[in-house]
């Protein structure tokens, strides 16, 4: 399998001289599977540099799988430019809205109004097709297997690995490590801490020994408790999933949109710091825009 | 009545989707939530008093269209796995229905049935804790006590007309329980009325069988019916809300096994009933109040 990276921005877009290395766009990884079949994880805006590069080998199959429908995560939708062009098919998929009841496809519609975008779907010509999945299913893209894990954030988030021929990668989307609501001593508390710990067993099982994992990694630990519930990781707490799992290689994203480079890769080295991963344990590394690779 | 089946149990779903939530709980979702830090574990307490907003967080949770691989039985394990910031905006979104008012066509007395439900939901709650550990989840037997009785306040806004001659019959003729009017005047009592509701939304069977089967002597026991059963009789017999069934003399005890020797024995091993009802009568009351 080969991955690229298109975005790796948390929340909203940051261009400028401060995030040159590492990239201003929001989230967008491109993963090949052996056969060639094309996996979209998230649509946000580093999706329209992937769509650019899509225009060289049409027609194209798109299997586009949205974690959730936070704006950062499906704000490059419309630009997605293979969806104007006829022969192109292109498969939405993503979880139902729980609150309102609406499909994946809500997440293209509800850009498409018309004071927002000047197109209507009608006047797109790619064949696209939405797909609600169940929680926890598994459907087959080509020689790959894509199987989704609910994690923990604001809406409904989906995690999504992908099984081909052996290798694997798993991205978490937004995922907030699980904490107890309740305090130290509260009635509920052991009872919520129970539900949490079998929960995170769910989430383990799911990441368990995969090659890559990509997680999100918006804070520090220092960060944090000021962030709680706002539905992000931490450097830490991601290196501890990748540890407890198995994963050979852990690639951290969602930077925070006022991180600088310089500032990113301070943070980054002093999480670092906090570990001894030794030789058994995972690589880890910042994701970048245009980064590559192959496992 | 020449309704099929089908065709009242789809009814009965839009009435319950269209159904309000209890004025107290309302009131303190859209106080706690204008606070963008509030509170989970606050938005939790007051969500898991309220049978309806439990019922409906439970119903979307479990719904097919999420078909999550585990079935959620309580609000905290919803929380888990849908995160606080959905479960409150599924509760403000019922909120935005209005209040179930304190009155209704049919006379049922909406602070005595709430009353009721959260007394049995505690005490079926602790029972379970305390005989039938391992057996039942004590969260289940909780929502199992909260949501028991549903049907009849589906019956007080579905069918005012019928339940008010339900209750009048009640009235009249002491000693005779709500059932046993329900299935002569109505033609289902409400046992029959929440456990489709709760097997419509695919709530785990048990919990379904649990509050069909509540009123049945001749039910098979499980864990949690004994649970709900006996938290049922103990909430009448102390008058902590009754739903419109109070305690009859001589009502026959239910699973002696399980719980030893005597009822009073069983009471006491609650500890001190009044804190344990506390919290619900002041939530029943300031709904009225409000």
């Amino acid at each position: 399998m080969k991955i690229r990276f298109w975005g790796v921005r948390g929340s909203i877009p940051s261009p400028g001289p401060h995030t040159v290395r590492y990239g201003g766009n929001t989230t967008c990884i491109e993963v090949r599977t052996d056969a060639g079949c094309l996996i979209v994880l998230d649509a946000g805006t580093g999706i329209f540099a992937l769509a650019q590069s899509l225009l060289k080998e049409l027609p194209i199959e798109a299997n586009v799988f949205i974690t959730h429908t936070h704006w950062d995560h499906i704000q490059g939708l419309p630009f997605f430019s293979p969806l104007y062009i006829p022969g192109n098919a292109v498969r939405i998929c993503g979880a139902q809205d729980v609150v309102t009841g609406a499909g994946i496809d809500r997440a293209m519609a509800v850009q498409l109004q018309y004071s927002y975008f000047p197109v209507r779907e009608a006047e797109m010509h790619a064949k696209i097709e939405y797909e609600n999945l169940s929680v926890g299913a598994s459907i087959q893209v080509g020689d790959a297997t894509v199987t989704n894990s609910i994690l923990s954030h604001p809406v409904v988030n989906l995690g999504y690995r992908v099984d081909c021929n052996g290798k694997s990668v798993f991205f978490t989307g937004d995922h907030e490590a699980y904490f107890n609501i309740y305090d130290l001593g509260d009635e509920d508390y052991d009872e919520y801490q129970m539900l949490i710990d079998e929960k995170q067993r769910l989430v383990d099982n799911a990441v368990r020994g995969v090659d890559v994992l990509i997680a999100d990694c918006s804070y520090t630990a220092a960060e944090y408790p000021d962030k709680r519930g706002w539905g992000h990781s931490t450097f830490d707490a991601s290196i501890e999933l990748a540890c407890r799992c198995g994963a050979r290689q852990l690639i951290c994203t969602h930077h925070e949109p006022t991180r600088s480079d310089d500032e990113l890769e301070r943070v980054f080295a002093e999480a670092l710091s906090h570990f001894d991963l030794g030789l058994d344990g995972p690589s880890v590394v910042l994701a970048r825009e245009g980064m590559a690779i192959e496992i | 009545m020449t309704q099929t089946a089908a065709e009242i149990d789809k009814e009965l779903a839009i009435v319950v989707e269209r159904m309000p939530a209890f004025p107290k709980s309302v009131q303190r979702i859209l106080e706690l939530t204008r606070n963008v830090d509030c509170s989970s574990k606050e938005l939790v307490g007051i969500i898991e008093k309220d049978p309806v907003i439990t019922l409906k967080v439970l119903r979307v949770i479990n719904s097919a269209q999420l078909s999550l691989p585990t079935k959620i039985t309580s609000i905290n394990q919803s929380v888990v796995y849908l995160g606080v910031n959905t479960i409150k905006n599924l509760a403000l979104s019922i909120a935005a229905i209005g209040i179930l008012p304190s009155g209704n066509a049919a006379g049922f007395d909406i602070e005595r049935y709430l009353l009721h439900s959260l007394t049995t939901a505690i005490f079926a709650r602790q029972l379970c804790t305390l005989y039938a550990s391992g057996e039942a989840d004590p969260g289940d037997c909780y929502i199992a006590g909260l949501l028991h009785d549903f049907g009849k306040i589906v019956f007080a806004r579905f069918m005012p007309e019928q339940f008010g001659q339900v209750l009048a019959r009640c009235a009249a003729e002491t000693g005779m329980p709500s059932h046993h009017a329900e299935r002569e005047l109505i033609g289902a009592d409400h046992t029959v009325v929440g456990a489709m509701l709760a097997a419509k939304w695919q709530f785990p069977a048990p919990l379904v069988e649990c509050i069909r089967n509540h009123h049945s002597p001749e039910a098979r026991d499980s864990a949690m019916s004994d649970c709900l059963r006996m938290a049922d009789l103990i909430s009448r017999l102390h008058e902590r809300g009754d739903s419109e069934n109070p305690y009859r003399e001589g009502e026959a005890p239910i699973n002696p096994l399980r719980f030893g020797v005597g009822l009073g024995r069983v009471i006491e091993s609650l500890g001190d009933l009044g804190t344990l009802h506390a919290e619900a009568r002041g939530f029943a009351q300031a709904g009225r109040a409000s």
